[in-house]
């Protein structure tokens, strides 16, 4: 079923069409989860008043959990583009 | 405290946070859909898993035990039993992924089963295989429950509904999410929980521990809690029984670091399964070892939190709103500020909902290929068994809204599902390594042993419960219990063999030790044959690991 979808192994032998086999890579989810979450959650943690501030014991968590999510997304990115899945193609 | 309760622990979402929860829903659901529009044709689910790397089953393999049990009541215990709670990760979880990557993985890949009760068919018979598969069903709809029960705490505590109606809507939303294909990419799904979990509970932990003035702050204040200072020990007075889990060490190395932990994880059928899915027999050995990495450092986001809650929440441990089963949702509620919380119950909400749909779908699947198609209705179309799995699906999750009540009368659903674990997990591992190392006992001896040793393990929880026997806790009933049911499995085994027939070694072939070879040396890649992907020096670096972990708290 799906789960080979997540290989991101050297060698997967399933004849899976490149382009979604590329899309269904776990690191791309994760990663562009992570950075929308991130951009998200940077921008709330910026925005933060007293109140929130005062909530969190005096740290500004939403921003510091947002940038840690975005360097998260980000490195997952960057390794599924440094890094791309490789399906061998099919034989015909 | 009269006041803390009659508040109620009520999370206030603000859209906001309703928004970055429809995100990852939409996320996983739209992804599940499409992925099973693309790739329809694959023939065998099991085969075609066999392509993953090791860091994806590796992370799957420990995000498929990070659902319920883990977070809320391995925060349950920090708060009850205090650094204690640490056995649970550090004997009672290391040494068996680490075993079962190094000795006992070969076995289950080589022999290429395609799960745990298929395992025990071919090593024993029928009767032993449908035994476990009863046994199993039974087990999934059981911690189904809990998963609802969790579930629908989170849901109380976001809406405000009574329980029971949280729990009806909650099924409703599991199974919802099964029929629009959440589970057609679990490994998956896991993986990507994983990490919003953790952005969730990393928060909580970092704002607590701020809060109550550092690592040292904390374990000061609560050296002056209720539990005091023994709660920062891990092995001072375990030599009698006058600890905070009232346990003593021969119940913790053995009934806890033996048999329940090896049971749970070198048997478990969602935890082996990640690792038969893996790429290759290096991949395979490496899963459960890569899990054993992250598994030792979760109690910095699991019991922290419970220490926190314990030094921070007044009235912890009462009754309702109070219960250690709320540790973490009621740190939620008075740390974090509106969008990380959003995060914190995403991470949350998607272990549940992901943990219940794995339990209905494990009983879904033993029940109709184990049971209905090998025993009950055989040679139907394939038309009729995807039916019938769609019946029981609906089943399996009436029968979780009952068990959710069961759950629901623990204080602490830590102890319930260790119960359970000790009298079906247990004696399934002693069946498990004898039959694996001992080529003489047979197929009988498997049968019966499972099947008296089960029975041992329900007798002990039932004497107990009914006050003829007595432990420390309700913890240490449970390592008894295993360790009983370990030495029923072995003597019935044993008493067994000497009177029946042993299996002839060429049906043992790459099933248990020593009996043909299992294909290690040479399927080893030469890209593989480098350390860092040796399992044996990965495996001995996480068991050292642990114990350096434990010296701080000895």
């Amino acid at each position: 079923m799906a789960d080979k979808a997540t290989a991101t192994g050297r060698e997967t032998d399933e004849a899976i069409p490149t382009s979604k086999a590329r899309l269904f890579d776990v690191r791309l989810v994760i990663g562009g989860l992570f950075v929308v979450y991130g951009i998200v959650i940077t921008l709330v943690g910026l925005f933060d008043g007293p109140n929130e501030i005062r909530k969190a014991a005096g740290v500004r968590i939403n921003l510091w959990t947002g940038l840690a999510m975005l360097v998260l997304g980000g490195i997952f990115l960057v390794w599924h583009w440094w890094r791309p899945l490789k399906v061998n193609q099919p034989s015909s | 405290m009269e006041t803390l309760a009659q508040s109620g622990l009520r999370l206030n979402l603000s859209p906001l946070d309703y928004a970055l929860l429809a995100l990852y829903f939409i996320t996983v659901l739209g992804i599940g859909f499409a992925v099973r529009r693309a790739i329809s044709t694959s023939a065998d689910f099991f085969l075609s898993g066999r392509a993953l790397p090791a860091w994806v089953t590796g992370l799957a393999f420990v995000s498929a035990n990070l659902g319920a049990i883990e977070i809320l009541g391995m925060a349950a215990n920090g708060a009850q039993y205090g650094v204690m709670t640490t056995h649970y990760y550090w004997i009672g979880a290391v040494p068996a992924m680490v075993f079962l990557g190094i000795v006992m993985m070969p076995f289950y890949y080589g022999s290429k089963v395609h799960s745990v009760p298929e395992y025990l068919r071919r090593r024993f018979n029928a009767p032993a295989h449908l035994l476990n598969a009863i046994t199993f069903a039974v087990a999934q709809v059981l911690i189904a429950g809990v998963n609802l029960y969790a579930l629908a705490l989170v849901m109380q505590a976001l809406v405000g509904w009574p329980l029971w109606l949280s729990i009806i809507v909650a099924a409703a939303f599991v199974l919802v999410y099964i029929t629009l294909g959440g589970l057609s990419s679990a490994i998956y799904n896991e993986v990507l929980q994983f990490f919003v979990i953790l952005a969730g509970l990393v928060p909580i932990t970092v704002v607590g521990l701020v809060k109550t003035g550092g690592l040292a702050g904390l374990f000061d204040k609560v050296s002056h809690s209720a539990l005091g200072s023994a709660g920062l020990h891990t092995w001072a007075d375990t030599g009698g029984s006058h600890n905070p889990l009232s346990a003593n060490w021969i119940g913790i190395v053995f009934g806890l670091g033996f048999v329940l932990s090896f049971g749970y994880w070198t048997t478990n059928f969602a935890e082996v399964q990640r690792a038969l899915s893996a790429k290759d027999m290096t991949a395979a050995r490496l899963t459960p070892i890569v899990g054993a990495y992250p598994k030792i450092i979760i109690p910095a986001v699991t019991v922290i939190p419970g220490l926190v809650a314990l030094v921070t929440v007044k009235g912890l441990g009462g009754k309702g709103d109070l219960q250690y089963n709320n540790a973490i949702p009621l740190l939620m509620r008075d740390l974090l500020p509106n969008g990380v919380l959003g995060i914190a119950v995403t991470g949350l909400l998607a272990s549940f909902m992901a943990g219940m749909a794995a339990n209905v779908s494990g009983f879904n699947t033993v029940f109709t290929y184990d049971i209905w198609q090998a025993y009950l209705r055989k040679d139907r179309d394939d038309a009729y068994y995807l039916r019938t799995g769609r019946i029981v699906t609906v089943i399996g999750v009436l029968i979780g809204i009952g068990t959710a009540f069961i759950a629901a009368g623990y204080s602490n659903i830590m102890n319930y599902i260790q119960a359970l674990f000790s009298m079906f997990n247990a004696p399934l591992f002693a069946t498990f390594i004898i039959g694996m190392f001992w080529k003489r006992m047979t197929a009988w001896a498997g049968f019966l042993g499972l099947l008296i040793g089960t029975l041992a393990a329900i007798g002990t929880y039932v004497l107990y419960l009914a006050k003829v026997l007595h432990f420390g806790s309700d913890l240490d009933e449970s390592f008894w219990g295993a360790g009983i049911a370990f030495v029923t499995v072995a003597v019935v085994a044993a008493v067994v063999t000497l009177f029946t027939r042993p299996k002839p070694e060429s049906e043992l072939r790459g099933l248990v030790s020593g009996v043909g070879t299992v294909d290690l040396g040479d399927s080893v890649a030469v890209a593989d044959r480098v350390w860092y992907r040796n399992p044996v020096l990965l495996g001995a670096g996480a068991v050292a690991l642990a114990v350096v972990f434990y010296l701080p708290f000895l």
